[in-house]
Parts: C-alpha cells; sequence; structure tokens
C-alpha cells in the first residue's frame, strides 16, 4: 500500500510539473504577453517599462527558472489589470468555488444514486426508461442554457430567486442546480449500469435463494458492491465535470468563485491571473483524482497489485 | 480502395436496414439531426435575411402571431433589428461546421498518436500515455479558456481548441484496439509476409478499427457542440456580429426580460442537435457492441 501511494504521489507531481511547463510556453511561445493588455495611445518608453518589470526581456530558461521557483517563494507576481497579487485574487476565490462544487455534488448524489437504483431494479418496465429518458435529456441540455432558464423563469417572472452574488442560501438554489443537471444525469447512468453489473452476480442469486427480502439483497448485497465504483465515479469524472461546468455557471451568476475569475480574465486577456488560476485549479484536480486513486486502492486491495502507472 | 474481406451491401440497403432497425426516439433523432444538417447547409437559401443586416425600426420585435410582430420575420427579430431566424440558421451553420472539422481534427491527432504508440511501443508509447494521462487530468473549459485568451479568438484557434478536446479518447481507443488485433494471428502472418508498418497499419489494422472511431466520433460530436456553444456564450468564441447559436444566447441573454425570443430559438437548436447526436452515438454505440446486443 505504501509503495502504492509513494507511486501515485511522484505520479501526481510529474503531471502538475508537465502542466506548469505546457502553461508557461505557452503563454510565451505566443508571442509578447505585454502586447496582450497595451491599449492604444501607449507609448514604446511605456511598453519598455512593463516589459522589464515582468522580467519578459530575459532569455526565456531563466524565465521558466524564475516562474519555477515561484513555486518556492510564492511570489506568483500582480495582475496586469487589478495590480494586485494573483495568488491574493485566486486564493479568496477557493472557498465560494469550494462551496458551489460541494452543494452541487451533494444534490447530484442524492438525487442520483436512488434514480440510478430504480432504473437499474425496473429496467424493463416505464419506471426505468423514464429515468433513462430524463438522464438523456439532462445530458443534451447546456448547462448555461438550463440556468437563464432558470433566471427568466424564478427571478424575472416568478421573482423568487436573487440572480447574482451568493449572499444567502436563496443565492445557492440556481447555480447548484444548473450546475447539478448534467452531473445528475452522468451519476445516474453511471449508477444504473453499476446496479446492472451487480445485479447479474452469483452472489445476488445466492442473497436471494437464502431467503434475505428483495430490499436487504439490493441495499446490503447491491448496493454495496456497486458502491465502490460508484465513489470513483463521482471523485473522477463528477467532479472533474464539476469543475468544468463551474467556469459557466459562476459567470453567469457572478458567483465570486475561480471560474467567474477565469472568465473574466480571459475576456480582459489578465495571462498572470489566468496562468495562476488554471494551475490551481489543475493542482485541485490532480489532487482530488490521486486521493480518490488511493481511497479506491485501500478499499480493492486487488487494485494495488495489477498494474498500474 | 475497398477491403475484400469485407462483404459490402449496396448503400441505400444498408441504410435502409439501419432504419428498420431504430426505435422511434432514434428515428425521430435520425429525422431531426438530418434536418438540421440540411438547413445548416441550406442556411443561405432558407434564410429570408441577411442575417447581420441591421434595422433600427424593427428592433426586439416578436415572432410571427404575437402583438407588434413585423411581416417576414418568423422568429422576431434581435436588439438590432436582425432576423432572429436567418442568424439561428447561419449560427446552426457555424455551429455545426466548426464542431465537424473540430472532431475530425481530434480524430486526425488522437488517431494518429494511438496508431503510433500501439505499433511502435516503448519510449514513444510511454510518452504519448502520459499526455492522454495529462489531458484528462484537467477541465478541458480551462484549457480552452487559456488557449483562447492567449491565441485569440480567430476561427482556426477555434478548431484547434475544439480539436483539442477529446484527442487522447481516440488515442486510447486506437491504441488499446491496435494493442488487441497486434496479438491477432492474421497481423503476424502480413508480418512474417514482409509487409511494412505502414501498410500494416493501413491495410489490416484501420478497417478493424472504424467502428469504434466511428462511434467515439458522434460521442464527441455533441461534446464539441457544447464546447463550442458555451465558449461563444461566454463571449470567448467567434466574435460579433458573426452569429454562432452559442453568442446569439450568451449576447440575447441580456434583453431576456422582454426579448425572451432571442434566446428560444438558438437555445432550441443547441439542444436538437445535442440531442439528436446524442441518441444516434448510442444507438451506433450499442450496435456496435455486439456484447450489448446480446441484452
Amino acid at each position: 500500500m505504501l509503495s502504492y501511494a509513494l507511486r501515485t504521489l511522484i505520479r501526481m507531481v510529474l503531471t502538475f510539473f508537465v502542466i506548469v511547463t505546457i502553461v508557461f510556453f505557452a503563454t510565451r511561445l505566443s508571442g509578447n504577453a505585454v502586447d496582450f493588455v497595451i491599449g492604444e495611445g501607449m507609448t514604446t518608453e511605456d511598453r519598455d517599462l512593463l516589459i522589464k518589470y515582468y522580467e519578459l526581456d530575459r532569455p526565456i530558461w531563466s524565465q521558466y527558472l524564475a516562474f519555477l521557483r515561484a513555486f518556492t517563494d510564492g511570489q506568483f507576481g500582480l495582475s496586469f489589470i487589478e495590480r494586485r497579487p494573483v495568488s491574493e485574487m485566486v486564493l479568496e476565490r477557493i472557498w465560494p468555488s469550494t462551496q458551489l462544487l460541494l452543494s452541487a455534488v451533494g444534490l447530484t448524489v442524492l438525487v442520483s444514486i436512488p434514480l440510478g437504483i430504480a432504473a437499474a431494479i425496473w429496467r424493463k418496465s416505464w419506471i426505468g426508461s423514464a429515468v433513462m429518458v430524463v438522464a438523456f435529456l439532462g445530458y443534451a441540455v447546456p448547462n448555461f442554457v438550463l440556468a437563464i432558464v432558470m433566471v427568466l423563469l424564478f427571478s424575472y417572472w416568478l421573482n423568487w430567486l436573487p440572480v447574482v452574488g451568493n449572499g444567502t442560501a436563496l443565492h445557492f438554489i440556481m447555480p447548484t442546480v444548473a450546475l447539478a443537471g448534467v452531473l445528475i444525469a452522468a451519476l445516474t447512468r453511471f449508477t444504473r449500469n453499476a446496479m446492472l453489473d451487480v445485479l447479474g452476480q452469483d452472489f445476488m442469486r445466492t442473497a436471494r435463494a437464502k431467503g434475505l427480502p428483495e430490499n436487504a439483497v439490493i441495499l446490503r448485497h447491491g448496493l454495496r458492491n456497486a458502491g465502490i465504483t460508484i465513489l470513483s465515479v463521482i471523485g473522477l469524472q463528477v467532479a472533474g465535470l464539476a469543475a468544468s461546468g463551474s467556469v459557466v455557471i459562476e459567470a453567469i451568476f457572478a458567483w465570486p468563485g475561480i471560474g467567474d475569475l477565469l472568465v473574466s480574465s480571459a475576456l480582459r486577456r489578465d495571462y498572470p491571473v489566468l496562468q495562476f488560476g488554471v494551475l490551481t485549479v489543475a493542482l485541485a484536480v490532480i489532487v482530488i483524482n490521486a486521493a480518490v486513486d488511493l481511497a479506491y486502492a485501500w478499499a480493492d486491495p486487488r487494485l494495488r497489485h495489477t498494474v498500474k502507472g | 480502395m475497398m477491403n475484400p474481406a469485407v462483404p459490402a451491401p449496396s448503400a441505400p440497403a444498408a441504410a435502409l436496414q439501419l432504419w428498420r432497425s431504430a426505435d422511434a426516439i432514434q428515428k425521430a433523432a435520425i429525422v431531426i439531426g438530418l434536418s438540421l444538417v440540411l438547413l445548416a447547409v441550406l442556411a443561405p437559401i432558407v434564410a429570408p435575411f441577411d442575417p447581420n443586416s441591421q434595422s433600427l425600426i424593427a428592433r426586439l420585435r416578436p415572432p410571427l402571431g404575437f402583438e407588434r410582430a413585423k411581416a417576414g420575420h418568423l422568429l422576431g427579430t434581435d436588439e438590432l433589428g436582425r432576423d432572429v431566424f436567418s442568424r439561428s440558421l447561419f449560427g446552426l451553420r457555424l455551429t455545426l461546421m466548426l464542431a465537424g472539422l473540430g472532431a475530425t481534427l481530434g480524430l486526425l491527432i488522437g488517431g494518429t498518436l494511438g496508431l503510433l504508440a500501439g505499433i511502435v511501443g516503448g519510449r514513444t508509447e510511454a510518452s504519448i500515455m502520459a499526455a492522454v494521462d495529462t489531458q484528462i487530468a484537467v477541465p478541458f473549459t480551462l484549457v480552452a479558456l487559456f488557449l483562447l485568451a492567449i491565441l485569440g479568438s480567430s476561427i482556426e484557434v477555434i478548431v484547434l481548441v475544439l480539436g483539442l478536446a477529446g484527442w487522447e479518447q481516440y488515442a486510447r481507443i486506437v491504441r488499446g484496439e491496435v494493442r488487441r488485433l497486434m496479438k491477432l494471428p492474421f497481423i503476424e502472418a502480413a508480418r512474417a509476409a514482409g509487409a511494412a508498418p505502414l501498410r500494416i497499419a493501413h491495410r489490416h489494422l484501420l478497417p478493424n478499427i472504424v467502428s469504434p472511431l466511428v462511434v467515439q466520433f458522434t460521442l464527441a460530436l455533441s461534446n464539441i457542440v457544447l464546447l463550442e456553444s458555451t465558449l461563444s456564450f461566454l463571449g470567448l468564441g467567434v466574435q460579433p456580429p458573426t452569429a454562432t447559436l452559442g453568442s446569439m444566447v450568451g449576447i440575447g441573454r441580456d434583453y431576456m426580460p422582454t426579448a425572451p425570443w432571442i434566446v428560444a430559438a438558438p437555445a432550441m437548436m443547441i439542444l436538437l442537435v445535442t440531442f439528436a447526436v446524442q441518441i444516434l452515438g448510442d444507438w451506433l454505440r450499442d450496435g456496435a457492441d455486439v456484447r450489448l446486443r446480446a441484452r
């Protein structure tokens, strides 16, 4: 287990290092970053000053080393536009994003797992088909369309819910549902398939044969065995989908999270913020993936010993 | 060149057989999908107005049948007096075109790398698969935001970004299939007969991995339509005044309380496209997967 954990950790660090390198070179190769923000009317002297300030006149390898050094001393530079440290701008937005993510994933789990189990048990009846049609629609409706339809309905027409910000519990409702929509579709399908796999196993027949009531068979033997797969799907796929989705949802609802910051930075071409924000989210996703991987290996010893990585 | 080993039924007969095997929802998806493609292709003929021509006296008119509607504007007009129906058609055209190009680019990149990884093996394979793992580790919306911000939102960059979305799935599928096939006797025989790696890839491997690739292509297409719409919606896609479905929804959002029709038509089209493509993708997958067919 320990060597497996170590290997996971090394892979994690390597992946992050590759991403850092790609992000660095992608920004530098695309031209002089200063030109992104230079407006009309800026003199050549101003431009030279900016280039000197951001040390863009040094050779690229020395810039790369300086970029890497930031990870040890925490000096990631200033935003082009707000003139504040990018680390401060990004870090203060982590908590709102986490809140939104947790509530969306929580809602997803509460809705999808019962639905998925129902769809698996009553696969052949109309219940199973109905659940799958809903899951299909959830897949096809883009989250931003779901979001603006809700805004139109609940904010403009019915005047029940606030649109912008994250001040109260009411503010959570629409962003959470909009973000959870596609996650629910995805997780319901996964849960159904995982349950279907388990339902066909021999030990399920044994459990029934020894006279256990159907509920106990499904919960104690079915769900517990499908549970590991479902948990890993939540960690690996659902977390990734949520991270992608929250970018849009936060931008729509002006949610003060990282997604909103990334979109506005991309639109304003504030690349120091964008760079640091992308790296932060990438790191978070890598850490979550590794944690899920380890939890999975801990729960299922067979995995540790098979070829992995 | 046709592969003589595969019996080829005539194209119309095969299509008819496919149509018969579809259920009601799948038939609906086929009809919707074909009509959308047809509308997109024929947009310049079907559209009653130039999608970008403005008319200040005909701003924010509702669709026909509502009060204040202006004759000729079937789905109403937007904030600049442009015809919503015409813009939706051209938006659909551009969205489908971008998605098609992006999915094809992804197929080419991913397919080539997967083939390379599967045939060459060793260090090449390890580094390609490491790239695949890295790509999977980062939510793609972030990659797209980043690339569009630093490279700008030209059509070429957008196609590149859409092409990079999902290449890793093709690479994984192709590599897996190639590794499976390489162990089979007929490849061994070809190699023993002195066939060069390129010939093996072209003659023996590709015909055998076409069907999983077609399935993946269809599934990827709906993801790419969604990604393109999302980016355009955020203002990072094709720049105005050119319409894509996503940017129409993004800009129309500001007028939603008073003029919901500006958003309704393009949003509905995005929905129909993704719905049709998803159903078709699933249908193809079930058809291609022998294990599922038996269930």
